[in-house]
């Protein structure tokens, strides 16, 4: 985009503009606000020209021409809207549909469907189509771990077939047949469970191809949505968070009920991994952290924060003036706002805590050159931007920090999203023993494990979905996390839990918003200078560091 | 005007499919000259554009014009595909050449190779022609060991291959583009244009793709001189051509006459008239695909391509199907809707749709189960299809409807309704038995 590029004049409508040579006339008209309707094109494909259904008329050609394909000339008249036009998108559409069930009812797409919105805009007749429907074979089969196929309500665009040759470069699917018999398929003893497998419930513009996880759960009229990122990994793609808080008697009552891909050419394009896209469950699991617990001598105990954060204080400055060290472990989990604050804190009311940082977690460090990245944190460049991990000398990792324990050297420990009692193989044998030797235990986290199992307090925290913040991408990407509704119970948001406890050791942290914490960062560290939160906006921004 | 042969010389040479007899008729004498004087590319294609020659494949399009095409001087490989699938309905010529002449088409593709500088020629030849395909194979080997194909063949410091490539049985692989996707191994599906095949076309690499027919026109073009065989037929149709008549004639068969030669003296002098002397209701004048023509038609037109496109149908592929007036075109109509319906590649949607949904209106139509109603909506159908496709498939599922309907409505309004009437005359036993 960067190169200068030509600029023609088109006429289209009867308005005049300028756009880019070269465009197909799709995408100059969507530059200038007209959407000519589509099926089968999609920016992140190869052209198929196959639907009919962006035929529109040039002066001084005799056919009509498909806007996904033919590119604007200078001096250019276009008609989108004519008669003739008008006609023949009607007509395209009424093909579409001869064969196509009367699943609407019981079809999972319903709301969001290219034939039902197609119908509404541009369709609009009666039918005249007397004849049985093309019987096809397949309905509701599962085809992947993630994807159902009905061959029925199929309409042949083809965008699942190109996205498995041209983006995973896996190829299970194919085009059987031919004429109206021909069906999308799997190919013979493959399963479509590449890595990216469910973008294409996505491409699919209609109910052929469907979530398995998200089917039947919930009518999508009754979602919300919010503009996100992805925190399985540290590319964090951007997505849509759909989820359900007016109804909660469906979907057993989870509130997130599903992520969907948001385009940004800078980061993800079109598309999200499969892991990213169902990594979700532990937001609404039954184990989730929703009071702080806190074990005075015993059991732990439900607790309230004010208690629970007093607790803590005391006891951490008790430890700070034992003989010993006060030791925290960092996770890359944490959003910029927490880890700032975390920093602060420690610094000011908790001077000569040792900081240690894992990027370690429990997900498999999966990783390909399309978007997975093997460090499975969202924010391990903004932790490394603080300072706050191993990059930063005086920063130890967890190995240290076990030893460090196992020698009875840890007068507190305070564990933040890590889970190193429950993954041995990870952060190394020993850890219970060792935390048995550690006096007093700090856990945050969102959700219960085998080391907050061990703490003597316990601090909720607010799950993906749940908070405002920022996490920069492993490129210096600064992108936002939206909240889409409140955290479960009486967990709290990173930064709030961390400006609490601040305050409980005696400190003044005074910050109303995420947005609060993330401007005083920007002035504060380097790294984010000249950032504000209020100049992020959906796409994100690169730090200049 | 007597057959004018050509081509069928060399068909009718007997063991003409041999090299030692195509030889000892003349064959290889233009390869040999061109090669031999060293004449290079553009003297070739000179010769065509002045001889009128234009593509036997169905299009028209003149070939001397195509091949010129062809970028020159450009990195990479270029091709020469034959394209034998023939398969259109009505159109049975190309298996005559194959089988009778092979050498002559080798001729034709070798010259075609040189004149665009394509070292590998692909012939595509129609799954089902099994025979022809044996005898198109031991042509090749004999050409080889003679030395007019291979490495450096005839001397010329070039390298030609042939190779015999069989489709599978579908009948959209004979449309250019589809024939490419189907040798590069793909699915046999369309592809769209621009860029064309002589741009990018197998593999991305420049492509021409000819007719088996066409090319069997060059050797002969290029001994018998580009004047004779443009004075043969008429303004920009030059020569001649096999026309293939099937139907209700008394003499079916393939014969070769020039351009421009009126129907009425093929069907009624070469072919000997309409069986039983009946009497002549249409004519499809180049392959299924092509617009019916009335009786009145019939007995006023030329057969060459600019004739037939006047009056709004197409000299296609040069097969005519003759109907006598017993033929129920109502029945005529619903197999060509089936045939495309079943051809069609599935590609797109108004023919992968639309063919089917036109073929089982017909289908009610013809069970005496339809009405007005439907005819209209059949005609509106297939106006949609037309234009509106990815390759010409659809229009030539469409030209078919719109063309029976408009000029044979009579006969399908007879057949909707509660009771189906036959159109034309009864056939008696003994007539059907005769025929
Ligand atoms: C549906 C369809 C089927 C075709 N089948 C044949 C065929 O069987 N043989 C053929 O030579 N051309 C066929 N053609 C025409 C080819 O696309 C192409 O125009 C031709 O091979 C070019 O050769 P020519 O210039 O020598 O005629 C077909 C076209 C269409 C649209
Ligand atoms: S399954 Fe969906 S995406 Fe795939 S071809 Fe059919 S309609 Fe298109
Ligand atoms: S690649 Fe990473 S950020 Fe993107 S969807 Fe997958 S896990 Fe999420
Ligand atoms: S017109 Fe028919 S045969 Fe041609 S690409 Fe479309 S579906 Fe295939
Ligand atoms: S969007 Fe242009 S043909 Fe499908």
């Amino acid at each position: 985009m960067s190169e200068e590029r030509k600029m023609v004049k088109v006429t289209i409508d009867g308005n005049q503009y300028e756009v880019p040579a070269g465009t197909t006339i799709l995408e100059a008209a969507k530059s200038v606000g007209i959407e000519i309707p589509h099926y089968c094109y999609h920016p992140g494909l190869s052209i198929a020209g196959a639907c009919r259904m962006c035929l529109i008329e040039v002066e001084k050609v005799p056919k009509l021409q498909i806007a996904c394909y033919m590119t604007v000339g200078d001096e250019m008249v276009i008609y989108t809207t004519n008669e003739r036009v008008k006609r023949a998108r009607k007509a395209m559409l009424e093909f579409h549909l001869v064969n196509h069930p009367l699943d609407c009812p019981v079809c999972d797409q319903a709301g969001e469907c290219g034939l039902q919105n197609y119908y509404m805009l541009h369709g609009l007749y009666i039918s005249r189509v007397r004849e049985n429907k093309v019987k096809k074979g397949k309905k509701a089969t599962q085809i992947g771990p993630h994807v159902m196929l009905d061959q029925e309500r199929c309409i042949l665009c083809s965008r699942c077939v190109r996205f498995c040759n041209e983006i995973p470069k896996t190829s299970e699917l194919g085009m059987f047949n031919r004429g109206d018999r021909e069906v999308v398929d799997i190919f013979p003893g493959r399963e479509l469970n590449n890595p990216y497998s469910a973008n294409v419930i996505n491409l699919c513009p209609v109910g052929a191809l469907l979530s398995k996880e998200f089917r039947f759960k919930t009518r999508v009229w009754y979602l919300e949505t919010v503009k996100s990122v992805c925190m399985r990994c540290s590319r964090a793609c951007n997505i849509l968070i759909d989820y359900n808080i007016r109804r909660p008697w469906k979907n057993d009552g989870r509130r997130l009920s599903r992520l969907r891909p948001r385009y940004n050419a800078q980061v993800n394009d079109w598309w999200i991994c499969d892991e990213g896209r169902f990594g979700f469950d532990f937001v609404d699991a039954a184990d989730r952290l929703t009071v702080p617990l806190s074990a005075a001598g015993g059991a732990q105990a439900h607790s309230g924060w004010e208690a629970a954060l007093e607790t803590a204080a005391a006891r951490l400055r008790q430890a700070a003036s034992e003989i010993g060290d006060v030791a925290v472990l960092v996770s890359p989990r944490l959003a910029n706002e927490a880890l700032y604050l975390l920093k602060r804190v420690l610094a000011e009311q908790l001077p000569g805590t040792s900081v240690a940082f894992s990027s370690l977690n429990e997900h498999e460090p999966t990783q390909d050159d399309i978007l997975r990245k093997a460090d499975k944190n969202p924010n391990t460049t903004g932790a490394e931007f603080l300072s706050l991990t191993t990059a930063n000398a005086e920063v130890k990792d967890h190995a240290y920090l076990l030893q460090t324990a196992k020698k009875g050297n840890l007068s507190a420990l305070i564990v933040i999203a890590h889970n190193p009692v429950g993954l041995p193989e990870l952060y190394g044998r020993g850890w219970s023993e060792a935390l048995d030797k550690v006096p007093f235990k700090v856990f945050i986290g969102t959700n219960e494990n085998e080391t907050s199992r061990k703490a003597d307090v316990v601090l909720p925290l607010a799950a993906f979905a749940e908070y405002d913040g920022t996490v920069t991408n492993f490129a210096g990407r600064v992108q936002l996390l939206r909240r889409a509704f409140d955290p479960l119970g009486e967990a709290l948001a990173g930064w709030e839990l961390l400006r609490r406890l601040g305050n409980a050791l005696g400190g003044e942290y005074d910050f109303g918003s995420a947005g609060e914490v993330f401007d005083e960062l920007a002035q504060k560290e380097d790294k984010f200078a000249g950032l504000s939160y209020g100049d992020i906006g959906e796409l994100g921004v690169k730090v200049n560091g | 005007m007597p057959e004018v042969k050509l081509i069928k010389r060399f068909i009718e040479t007997e063991n003409g499919h041999r090299l030692r007899e195509f030889e000892s008729a003349g064959g290889y004498g233009s390869l040999r000259k061109i090669i031999g004087e060293g004449w290079d590319a553009q003297q070739v294609i000179d010769i065509l554009k002045a001889s009128n020659l234009r593509g036997l494949g169905g299009a028209g399009f003149p070939t001397g014009l195509k091949w010129s095409f062809v970028p020159k001087d450009i990195e990479g490989p270029k091709y020469l595909v034959v394209n034998a699938d023939e398969s259109e309905p009505g159109t049975f010529k190309d298996r005559h050449i194959i089988s009778g002449a092979p050498h002559l088409l080798i001729e034709g593709a070798v010259i075609a190779a040189f004149c665009i500088e394509a070292e590998d020629i692909y012939i595509y030849i129609r799954g089902e022609y099994y025979e022809p395909a044996r005898i198109m194979e031991q042509a090749i080997e004999e050409a080889a060991e003679a030395g007019y194909i291979g490495e450096d063949f005839l001397g010329s410091g070039h390298t030609v291959r042939v190779h015999l490539h069989r489709g599978a049985g579908a009948y959209i692989c004979g449309e250019e583009t589809a024939l490419l996707s189907s040798l590069e191994g793909g699915k046999g599906w369309p592809k769209l244009k621009p860029p064309f095949p002589a741009i990018k076309g197998l593999f991305g690499k420049p492509t021409i793709v000819n007719n088996v027919e066409t090319l069997s026109q060059v050797p002969i073009i290029l001994d018998k001189g580009a004047e004779y065989f443009a004075s043969l037929g008429i303004e920009r149709n030059g020569g001649t051509r096999l026309f293939g008549v099937s139907g209700h004639v008394k003499r079916t068969g393939i014969y070769e006459l020039p351009l421009g030669t009126p129907m009425k003296e093929l069907i009624y002098e070469h072919c000997g008239g309409i069986r039983n002397d009946r009497k002549l209701k249409a004519v499809i004048p180049g392959g299924s695909s092509c617009p019916v023509l009335t009786a009145e038609q019939a007995a006023s037109i030329n057969m060459d391509f600019d004739s037939l496109a006047g009056i709004g149908s197409m000299l296609g592929s040069g097969g005519l199907i003759v109907m006598d007036e017993t033929t129920d075109l109502v029945q005529i109509l619903w197999r060509i809707c089936r045939f495309y319906a079943f051809e069609s590649c599935g590609q797109c949607t108004p023919c992968r749709e639309g063919t089917g949904w036109m073929t089982r209106i017909m289908e009610r139509i013809a069970k005496g189960e339809g009405t007005v109603q439907d005819i209209d909506d059949l005609k509106e159908v297939a106006e949609q299809i037309m234009g509106n496709t990815v390759c010409p498939l659809g229009d030539a599922a469409a030209l078919p409807v719109v063309s029976f309907l408009s000029k044979f409505r009579a006969d399908f309004e007879a057949q909707v309704g509660p009771r189906r009437v036959h159109a034309g005359a009864v056939v008696t036993q003994a007539e059907a038995e005769e025929n």
